[in-house]
């Protein structure tokens, strides 16, 4: 890639009139910046795909494909809708500079561009693509990938929606203890260690982590973004991050280190989702019977000495192959009525 | 209303931003590209292609306005807004006002970069 001056930005220009194309370029150039030309929108849809850039100077009248187009293609694709476009036309009437805003434009610049103008609006859309790629970058790093994707889809607002979804409780068995026993270096190293198994099982399988608390986690299959089958999701989730603990616990053993063992509990039903906080803090997550139920069939793993732990709902969804134990129904510390609890054998394949 | 064929301060202002040399370069452009467009809106005019007469009157009416060429332009542009019908009403007239401004913008044009 070729780089402009200090301050230079990759472009793209595209527009079917050759004499147009040299005269912007030329201008972006004098300007510092790396510029690539197009001469229609389909030709600029199979770059922008290809090759990363900046910002775009968009006309409209084009063969092929037209600038309206591009701009819809570019708004409907998540991996462009935040590249800044500039319509730079000829455009006769009002309205079609309103559609352009409308389709998601920047700004609007009419030919002959005058390069003063060219610059100051080059200026403010690459600021703002600045700003907007830093929000990204913070949401990537504080929130799961589900979670941010439907903030860039939604926008944020607190309250919630009622959803169909499964949610899953895990933790480690004797945490504490073993917390103690070892410098607390150990201890951050192994959950280190353990949440980025239990994280690439989970995300691997669909489900967003809403909590970590201590050794403990919270995820959700369904929520924010639907999940067609997000009860066989958990539960394949659940399958394989028993199979990932076992792995490390070789490692473990081989170092002369004491094994862990988890305990996975996971319950399906209608809950709430949605942002909870106020406007400055917030979180998303998950509420209702179904989320209590799920993380009491967690707690009862201990007492079952099993490692999967699932409700009606969950076994529902299931095949009638997978290996199942019913452990009649249970009742609850806080609940009136006993639900029927399964445990799922582990070293299946679903 | 006359106007001159090509408005110096614009042409001036291009040569300035863009410099003298990169115009005479853009100039040599637009004098192949433009016949190409003159007779786009020929063929489209004989084929009844709507969409193909105003893409190429856009173009024209944009590099016309682009070099100074103000007339050229209007004249363009008003072909883009109208279309079709009204150029074939006249009978193939308007094009041919339109390649007799071209000629002129077209010798102006060439005194002006080599000037």
């Amino acid at each position: 890639m070729r780089e402009g001056g200090r301050s230079g930005a990759r472009l793209l220009v595209v527009d079917d009139n050759k004499v147009n194309r040299l005269l912007l370029n030329r201008s972006l150039e004098q300007q510092g910046h790396s510029v690539a030309t197009a001469e229609n929108g389909r030709i600029a849809l199979d770059m922008l795909r290809r090759e990363s850039f900046d910002l775009v100077l968009l006309d409209m009248e084009m063969p092929e494909m037209d600038g309206f187009q591009v701009l819809e293609q570019m708004k409907s694709d998540l991996q462009l809708r935040d590249v800044p476009v500039l319509v730079t036309s000829s455009l006769e009437g009002v309205e079609s500079v309103v559609r352009c805003i409308e389709l998601g434009a920047e700004d609007y610049l009419p030919k002959p561009v005058n390069p003063v103008l060219l610059k100051a609006r080059i200026g403010a859309s690459l600021e703002k693509k600045r700003l907007r790629d830093q929000q990204k970058e913070m949401m990537r790093r504080f929130a799961t990938p589900e979670v941010a994707q439907d903030l860039q889809q939604s926008g944020f607002a607190l309250g919630g929606k009622r959803v169909q979804a499964a949610v899953m409780f895990s933790d480690i068995r004797g945490f504490t203890p073993l917390a103690e026993s070892q410098s607390p270096e150990e201890t951050i190293e192994l959950l280190n260690t353990y949440y980025t198994l239990m994280f690439s099982a989970i995300i691997g399988h669909g489900g967003g982590v809403n909590q970590m608390i201590g050794d403990g986690i919270m995820a959700v299959f369904g929520a924010p973004l639907p999940l067609p089958d997000h009860r066989v999701s958990a539960v394949n989730a659940a399958l394989e991050m028993i199979e990932l603990i076992d792995l490390f616990n070789l490692e473990r053993a081989a170092a002369g280190k004491a094994e862990i063992r988890i305990g996975i509990g996971i319950a399906s039903g209608e809950m709430i989702a949605g942002y909870t906080g106020t406007n400055d803090r917030a979180t998303y997550t998950c509420i209702g019977d179904i989320v209590n139920l799920a993380s009491r069939i967690e707690s009862h793993t201990k007492e079952a000495q099993r490692a999967i732990l699932i409700d009606a709902a969950t076994r529902e969804a299931l095949h009638e192959r997978v290996l199942l134990e019913a452990l009649g129904a249970i009742t609850f510390k806080g609940k009136s009525i006993a639900v029927d609890v399964f445990s799922v054998g582990v070293g299946q394949k679903l | 209303m006359t106007q001159p064929t090509i408005d110096r301060a614009t042409f001036d202002e291009l040569k300035d931003t863009a410099g003298a040399d990169f115009v005479a370069e853009l100039v040599d452009t637009f004098l192949v590209e433009a016949p190409v467009m003159l007779g786009d809106l020929r063929t489209a005019l004989g084929a009844g292609n709507a969409d193909s007469f105003r893409r190429a009157a856009h173009s024209l009416k944009s590099n016309s306005n682009t070099f100074g060429a103000l007339t050229l332009g209007a004249m363009a542009k008003e072909l883009e807004l109208t279309g079709l019908a009204p150029a074939r009403a006249a009978n193939g007239a308007t094009l041919d006002a339109l390649a007799q401004e071209y000629d002129r913008v077209a010798t102006a044009l060439k005194d002006l970069k080599n000037a």
